[in-house]
C-alpha cells in the first residue's frame, strides 16, 4: 500500500513538472505566434500548405523579428469551429502568444477570434475573410492578408457581366463563406439568377442531387465555390453528368494549385478572379515562388502566398517597435501601416483592416510538359475595397 | 418527373454505397459484439487501393478486384492483431481502441499517399452518359455503382439465406453462446466474418473513389451515416440494413433535392437558403429518432438475444 501510495506521488509530481515546465515552456524574450489552420481530415493540403509557407517566411527573415528569436506554434483545427476556439484559447492562454495567424474558414474564425483577441493577441487571418468582421463589428486588434470574401466572387461577375452572361445558376455552401460569396457575386452580377442552391457543409461530398437540378434548370451558365476539394469533386461530378462542355462553368476559389494536378483537364481553358497568383512580375512574389519550389518541390497556393505575407506583416510591425510587444497601440499602428513587401505587390489596409488590392483575371493553361498551371490576364478590379468597410467605425490610428 | 426519377435514382445510389458499408458494420456488431470505429478506415484504404492498383495494371477492373482482395487480407491481418484482443473488453475500451486504429490508419495513409487527395477517373467505357427513359439521362458510372451494389447485397442475401455459412452467421447473430456450444468455431467464424465486413466495406471504397476524392478523412465521414443506418434497421440485422441504407439514401438525396424549394413557399428567400440546407440534413436524424421511439431496436431486430443476457 505504502509503496503505491509512494508510486501515485511521484507520479503526480511528474505531472505537475511537466505543467510547470509546458507553463515556462517558451516564454523567453522571443515572439510567439500562434498559428491555427486544418492540419488533419479532407482539408489538410491547404493547411499543410499554409504552414510550409510560413515556415519559408521564417527562413527568410532569418527567424527573427525586431531583434527577437521567433517561435511558431502550429494548432489544427481539424476544419471545426469549436475546436478552432479551444486551439486559439490554448495558444494565448498556455503559450502566450503576441500574434495568431493562420485561419481557413470563416466559420473558424468567427468562433475564434474573440477569444485571440481577449487573451491579448493581435489576430491576423490568413485566409477566412467573413463579412461580420468587415463591416459593423470590426475590431482594431483584427488584420487580414487575405480578402474580404465578397471581393473575388465580385470580380468574377464583372467578368460574366462584360461578357453579357444571364440566367446564371448559383451554388455555394451553407455557411459563413458560402453566403457572403454569393452574396458578392449577386451584388455585382447584372444578370438573372435562374436558382440559388445552398449546399450542406462540411459534409456534404456528392452532388448528384444539385447536379440534376442544374440539368433540369438548364441555366446559360453555372457560377460557384467549393474550396479545396470540394472544388475537385464538383468539377469531377459534373464532367461524369455529362454537363461540362453544355453549362459553362465560372468559380470562385475552386481551382488552386493544389487541386490542378487532379482536376486540369477538365478545367483547362477556364477562367478565373484572385488577388495574387504565382507568375505576378513582383520581386517579392518571385524571391516567395522560388524558395517555395525550391524547398517544397511545388508551386504555391493563394493560402500559401497569404500565410507567407502574413509572417511579413508581422515582421514589418515587430521591427518597427524595434522589438517592443508591450506597446500594442504602437504595434496597432505599425501593423495598419503594413510596411513590408506583399508578394502580391502594393498592399495596404482600409479602415476595417482588411487589405484594399487589385484582382485579375486567370486562365487555367497546359504548359508543354503536361502540367498545369494558372496564367495571369488583365486586371478587373483596381484598388478593390470590400463593400462593408463604410460601416467600419474604426478610425485609423496612423494616417498614411 | 423526369428531374424526380433521376433524384430517386441518386437516393438509391448512395443507398447501396450505404449497404455496402453498414452490412459489414451490422454483422461485426451483431454477431462479434465490437463497436468497430475503424471500419470506415477499411473503407478509405479500399479507396485508395484502388488509386494505387488501377494506376499499375492500368485497368479499373483489375485494380478494382486487386483492391478488392488487398483490403479482405488487411481486415484479416487486422482481426489477427488488434480486434481480436478486443473482444472480451467492455465496449468503452473497443471504442477507444478501434479509435486509435482510426488514428493510425489516417496518419498511415497520409505518410504512404500524402495529404492532398488523390483522384480516380471511371474507367473510359463508364465515363459517359445513359439515357434511360426520354429526358432521364443518368451518369454511367452512378449507374455502374447502382447495379454492382444490387449484385453485392443479392450475393449478401444468397449467402446469408442460402447457404451453410450464412446459417451459422444468423445463428451467432441472434444467439451466440448457444451457437458455440452446438460446436460453431467462433474463432474461424469471427475471423470471416470480420473479413466480409471488410471486403463490403473495401467494395464501398472502391465504388465511391471515382465519385468522391480520394484522401484521408473520408472513412469517418462516411462512418456516421452507417451507424444511422445500423441504429435503424437493427443491430445485426442485414436485412434491416438494406431497407435502412436505401431509406436513407432516397431520404438524404430527396430532402436534399426539395426541402429548399418548399420551404421558399413558407419562408422569405434568404431565410429558406439558410434553413433548407441545415433541415435536410437533419432528415436522416430525425428518420432515426422516430424509428426508435416506435421500434427501439431497429426495423429488424434480431432477436431476444439482448433480452436475454441482461
Amino acid at each position: 500500500m505504502n509503496v503505491r501510495a509512494l508510486a501515485g506521488l511521484a507520479v503526480l509530481a511528474v505531472i505537475l513538472a511537466a505543467l510547470v515546465f509546458n507553463l515556462t515552456r517558451e516564454r523567453g524574450e522571443g515572439v510567439r505566434i500562434g498559428f491555427v489552420t486544418t492540419l488533419t481530415g479532407g482539408s489538410a493540403a491547404i493547411g499543410a500548405d499554409m504552414r510550409d509557407a510560413f515556415e519559408l517566411a521564417l527562413d527568410h527573415i532569418g527567424r527573427e523579428m525586431g531583434g527577437r528569436p521567433v517561435t511558431v506554434v502550429y494548432e489544427d483545427d481539424g476544419q471545426n469551429p469549436d475546436t478552432g476556439l479551444q486551439k486559439t484559447e490554448r495558444l494565448v492562454q498556455r503559450d502566450g502568444v503576441h500574434f495568431v495567424t493562420g485561419y481557413i474558414w470563416s466559420n473558424v474564425l468567427l468562433a475564434s477570434y474573440r477569444a485571440g483577441i481577449d487573451g491579448g493577441a493581435f489576430v491576423i487571418s490568413a485566409n477566412a475573410g467573413p463579412s461580420e468582421l468587415a463591416g459593423v463589428q470590426c475590431t482594431p486588434n483584427f488584420f487580414s492578408t487575405s480578402w474580404q470574401n465578397d471581393q473575388t466572387p465580385m470580380a468574377m461577375a464583372e467578368v460574366m457581366n462584360r461578357r453579357n452572361l444571364t440566367n446564371v445558376y448559383v451554388l455555394a455552401p451553407n455557411y459563413a463563406a458560402g453566403r457572403n460569396m454569393a452574396a458578392g457575386f449577386k451584388r455585382t452580377f447584372k444578370g438573372t439568377i435562374a436558382a440559388e442552391e445552398y449546399t450542406q457543409w462540411p459534409d456534404q461530398l456528392d452532388f448528384a442531387a444539385e447536379l440534376a437540378k442544374i440539368r433540369a434548370a438548364n441555366p446559360s451558365a453555372v457560377w460557384f465555390f467549393f474550396p479545396g476539394n470540394y472544388g475537385t469533386q464538383f468539377f469531377k461530378q459534373y464532367a461524369q453528368a455529362g454537363l461540362l462542355g453544355q453549362i459553362p462553368l465560372y468559380s470562385t476559389f475552386s481551382i488552386d494549385a493544389l487541386n490542378l494536378g487532379q482536376i486540369g483537364e477538365l478545367v483547362a481553358g477556364s477562367q478565373l478572379t484572385q488577388h495574387w497568383g504565382a507568375d505576378l512580375p513582383v520581386a517579392a512574389n518571385k524571391r516567395f515562388v522560388d524558395g517555395f519550389r525550391a524547398k517544397y518541390g511545388r508551386t504555391p497556393s493563394f493560402y500559401a502566398a497569404q500565410s507567407y505575407d502574413s509572417a511579413m506583416l508581422i515582421k514589418s510591425a515587430v521591427d518597427a517597435t524595434r522589438g517592443n510587444l508591450e506597446d500594442r497601440d504602437a504595434l496597432r499602428a505599425a501593423l495598419e501601416r503594413a510596411n513590408f513587401e506583399s508578394v502580391r505587390g502594393t498592399f495596404r489596409f482600409g479602415r476595417n483592416h482588411y487589405p484594399v488590392q487589385d484582382f485579375h483575371l486567370f486562365e487555367v493553361v497546359r504548359a508543354s510538359d503536361g502540367a498545369y498551371s494558372l496564367k495571369l490576364g488583365e486586371r478587373i478590379f483596381a484598388a478593390h475595397a470590400d463593400p462593408y468597410v463604410g460601416d467600419c467605425p474604426i478610425a485609423q490610428q496612423a494616417a498614411r | 418527373m423526369t428531374l424526380f426519377l433521376e433524384q430517386a435514382l441518386n437516393g438509391l445510389q448512395l443507398g447501396v454505397l450505404l449497404f455496402l458499408l453498414s452490412a459489414g458494420l451490422t454483422l461485426v456488431f451483431g454477431i462479434m459484439g465490437i463497436v468497430n470505429l475503424a471500419h470506415g478506415s477499411l473503407y478509405m484504404l479500399g479507396a485508395y487501393f484502388a488509386v494505387t492498383f488501377t494506376g499499375w495494371t492500368g485497368s479499373f477492373l483489375l485494380g478494382a478486384l486487386a483492391a478488392l482482395l488487398a483490403t479482405v487480407i488487411v481486415g484479416i491481418v487486422l482481426e489477427r492483431v488488434a480486434i481480436r484482443g478486443l473482444y472480451d473488453r467492455p465496449h468503452l475500451e473497443q471504442v477507444l481502441g478501434t479509435f486509435g486504429l482510426i488514428l493510425f490508419f489516417n496518419e498511415g495513409a497520409r505518410l504512404v499517399f500524402g495529404p492532398a487527395g488523390l483522384s480516380l477517373a471511371p474507367p473510359a467505357w463508364l465515363s459517359g452518359q445513359v439515357t434511360l427513359l426520354p429526358g432521364v439521362v443518368y451518369p454511367s458510372y452512378r449507374l455502374a455503382v447502382l447495379v454492382a451494389g444490387i449484385a453485392a447485397a443479392g450475393g449478401m442475401y444468397w449467402l446469408v439465406a442460402r447457404t451453410r455459412a450464412g446459417m451459422l452467421l444468423r445463428a451467432a447473430a441472434a444467439n451466440r453462446n448457444m451457437a458455440e456450444a452446438l460446436g460453431v468455431n467462433s474463432r474461424l467464424l469471427f475471423l470471416a466474418v470480420f473479413a466480409l465486413g471488410a471486403g463490403l466495406s473495401g467494395l464501398a471504397g472502391i465504388l465511391a473513389a471515382p465519385l468522391l476524392t480520394v484522401r484521408v478523412g473520408m472513412g469517418e465521414e462516411v462512418l456516421l451515416l452507417a451507424f444511422v443506418v445500423v441504429v435503424i434497421g437493427g443491430i445485426g440485422s442485414i436485412r434491416g440494413a438494406l431497407v435502412a441504407a436505401l431509406l436513407i439514401g432516397v431520404l438524404d438525396t430527396l430532402g436534399r433535392a426539395y426541402l429548399p424549394g418548399a420551404l421558399r413557399f413558407a419562408f422569405a428567400g434568404p431565410v429558406a437558403d439558410a434553413v433548407g440546407p441545415a433541415l435536410s440534413s437533419m432528415l436522416i436524424y430525425f428518420a432515426m429518432a422516430v424509428v426508435l421511439v416506435v421500434r427501439p431496436r431497429g426495423l429488424f431486430p434480431t432477436s431476444a438475444r439482448t433480452d436475454v443476457a441482461a
